[in-house]
């Protein structure tokens, strides 16, 4: 039997097992809206704009390591897309991400609602598609799949022309995709992975710097194992944050620019640092001449491109994280060889000597709400173990520092692109894949506006996210920088004209509450995740305006200068 | 360095666009770049000429080959190789002197005029673009009216051969 174009989109959907579909219809989708509608495997959710859509895909991605998908239509809907499909391809999120697109015929005659969508997109994904004819619409939604899935992930468009949709031809479901110019190392090479572990069993001072590819690789399993095995001291990227247990004494905390001060000076005088699935980026080396002076560096990554990027090593390893730690366990075992414990027990006395300086201190005893002891709180009331879905800017790196996450996928924030209003969509897709835990958002009042009207589809789906606004009136980070490197000039960083976001989350049908007095932090949290379990409550916290994130390192410095409180 | 990188690349439409877009979001410089379907035409071949230290160039290979629709690429300068580029150069010639001028250079270069007016010579030159320069150099600058360069292309030489 032929099918539509709209039909093939939807039957493929149900085929390729996607349960939730984030979209907003407009003129050149409407037949695959229509098809939707005839149909209820494939759950759409409505957002309020395609921003949100692109960013609840992304939080149901990270959660659950399945691809999120996204519906939108052309020109706006596909433009409004963007931010969220950059964002997906900062931090390597597996996304496919359909766009309507004008008529074939109409396609370069500046027609309403046209937009280059594959041009526009280009630099921000890991492939587009613009389908020309239906019948490649399956093979073409299928490679898609596929590609955002595997290698290194990343979203994936497919433009799709409305003429496309409504024309008909057979579907099969494409069960197998095989392309000749697109096949992903798995496994590393036998040579290089001898090679490291050679080094890695002789160093006196290592250290494990990991990141993101643990988490969207699932292969904590084997860090842990690694780690232990080894006993050796584990620092995580922002986004590797839970790829390893952060109650656990083998790790350091964060680095980079606003990591601990144990983690930082540990990476500063390390001898043999494994660099797990993690790229070096710019916010955790800082001066890159200044990284690691004294390391032989191995590298581990499924991306090739991501070595020697930015930061020179000597081992490479290109391969999943999961298979190359694997090979890496088997050979250790197989050896018989054992760390050097004598320079493991110096190493640690070290390490614990810069712990000591308790780098995440703040005012236990201020009068005002201090923004830390609200995240250390919010870790004790959920057993830190809630999904924590974090917008850009101080709140996320105090929730980085104090929510202590002991288990990967926990953890999701907009980490390469810093993207604000990320949070509360993010949250929203977290809460569909996971209807029955515990989510929550950190925000602040800067970030939470940026995607306020979000508020709305969260009534509508009847999601009992938990708002947590670190509210200081200031864009704070902005403001930080401003303190620090800008002599104090303050300009355009402080929120002026506030909503009343107790009356505002009201309005939108939720619970608000508004909290400015630390002993009150405790008791308004319980309350929020107990009496209001099932409802949206949005928890305005007043904080201390003044508060800055310790320890910092200021842009163009080694890591082991911080600015320490 | 100057690197003359080859390409096999998916014929498909925005194929061109991802490689020149690579180049202009990551800052690199592209001198000039050829395209053109293989004996199989599924595949274009694409020659791109490029300059960076060598940590550039290696990123640039890398990021190429992380594109999706590339499935093949070599660094021509990597071995030995062949490069080869075409230029169609329109001169002045009016007058027995200048004509018997512009013919014996074109012949010393191994140009051959492949268009003849009263007034004009065009004449097509190959070889490397240090000869193309050359080629240019000598003619006087007054009489050039117009020129027109392929861009280069390369083929390494013997056994060795960029195929799938």
């Amino acid at each position: 039997m032929e099918l539509t174009g709209a039909e093939i989109v939807v039957r493929f959907l149900q085929d390729e097992g996607v349960e939730h579909l984030f979209g907003y219809p407009g003129g050149a989708v409407l037949h695959i809206y229509d098809a939707l509608y005839k149909q209820d495997k494939v759950k759409h959710i409505l957002v309020r704009h395609e921003q949100a859509a692109t960013h609840a895909a992304d939080g149901y991605a990270r959660s659950t390591g399945k691809p999120g998908v996204v519906l939108v239509t052309s020109g706006p809907g596909a433009t409004n897309a963007v931010t969220g499909i950059a964002t997906a391809y900062m931090d390597s999120i597996p996304m496919v991400v359909l766009t309507g697109q004008v008529p074939t015929s109409l396609i370069g005659n500046d027609a309403f609602q046209e937009v280059d969508a594959v041009g526009i997109t280009r630099p921000c994904v890991k492939h587009n598609f613009l389908v020309k004819d239906v019948k490649d619409l399956a093979s073409t939604l299928k490679k898609a799949f596929y590609i955002a899935q595997t290698g290194r992930p990343g979203p994936v468009v497919v433009d799709i022309p409305k003429d496309v949709t409504a024309n008909r031809t057979k579907y099969v479901f494409p069960k197998t995709v095989s392309m000749r110019s697109y096949n992903p190392v798995v496994k590393g090479h036998t040579g290089q992975i001898k090679r490291a572990v050679g080094m890695i069993m002789g160093a006196k001072r290592p250290m494990l710097y990991t990141g993101g590819g643990v988490v969207l690789n699932d292969a904590s399993k084997q860090l842990i194992e690694f780690a232990r095995l080894l006993g050796y001291p584990v620092t995580n990227t922002s986004m590797g944050l839970g790829g390893y247990p952060a109650s656990d004494r083998q790790f350091v905390g964060m680095l980079g620019m606003h990591g601990t001060y144990e983690a930082n000076m540990a990476m500063s005088h390390c001898d043999v640092l494994v660099a797990i699935g993690a790229r070096f980026d710019d916010r955790v080396t800082g001066n890159v001449q200044k990284f690691c002076p004294h390391a032989k560096i191995i590298h581990i990554d499924i991306d090739p491109s991501s070595i020697s990027k930015n930061v020179k090593v000597d081992v490479p390893i290109v391969g999943s994280v999961e298979h190359v730690l694997k090979d890496m366990l088997k050979l250790i075992k197989e050896s018989g060889e054992v760390p050097d414990g004598d320079a493991l027990a110096k190493w640690w006395k070290q390490i614990d000597e810069w712990r000591a300086k308790d780098c995440l201190k703040y005012d236990k005893s201020s009068e005002l709400i201090k923004p830390q002891y609200v995240l250390e709180t919010l870790h004790k009331i959920t057993k830190g173990d809630a999904f924590v879905c974090s917008d850009v800017g101080q709140h996320q790196m105090w929730t980085a520092q104090f929510y202590k996450f002991d288990k990967p996928r926990r953890w999701i924030n907009s980490g390469g692109l810093g993207t604000m209003g990320f949070g509360l969509p993010a949250a929203m897709g977290v809460q569909f894949a996971h209807p029955k835990a515990n989510v929550v958002c950190v925000t602040g009042e800067g970030s939470i506006q940026m995607n306020i009207q979000e508020l709305s589809t969260c009534l509508q789906y009847g999601l009992p996210i938990k708002i947590i606004c670190l509210n200081n009136r200031f864009l704070g980070m902005v403001r930080q920088w401003q303190e620090f490197f800008y002599d104090r000039r303050y300009s355009h960083s402080y929120m002026e004209s506030l909503p009343d976001f107790v009356k505002l989350a009201e309005a939108y049908g939720h619970v608000g509450m508004q909290i400015d007095k630390p002993a009150d932090v405790e008791a308004a949290l319980k309350e929020a995740f107990t009496k209001h379990k099932n409802r949206l409550v949005f928890m305005n916290f007043l904080t201390d305006q003044t508060e800055n994130v310790y320890p910092m390192v200021p842009a163009g410095a080694g890591l082991d200068e911080m600015i320490l409180v | 360095m100057r690197h003359i990188i080859s390409i096999l690349i998916e014929n498909e439409a925005g194929a061109l666009s991802r490689v020149a877009g690579l180049f202009s979001a990551r800052g690199y410089n592209i001198e000039s770049l050829t395209v053109a379907p293989t004996e199989d035409a599924s595949l274009s071949r694409m020659t791109l000429v490029t300059r960076g230290s060598d940590d550039i160039v290696e990123q640039i290979t890398k990021q190429l080959n992380k594109l999706v629709d590339v499935v093949k690429l070599m660094d021509l300068t990597e071995g030995p190789h062949i490069e080869r580029e075409m230029m169609l150069i329109k001169v002045r010639a009016v007058g027995g002197d200048q004509r018997d001028e512009v013919k014996r250079m074109a012949d010393i270069f191994r140009g051959r005029i492949i268009d003849v007016t009263d007034s004009t010579y065009t004449i097509e030159v190959t070889g490397d673009s240090t000869k193309l320069d050359a080629f240019i150099q000598a003619l006087d600058k007054g009489l050039i009216l117009e020129t027109v360069r392929s861009g280069v292309m390369g083929i390494s030489r013997g056994e060795k051969a960029l195929r799938i």
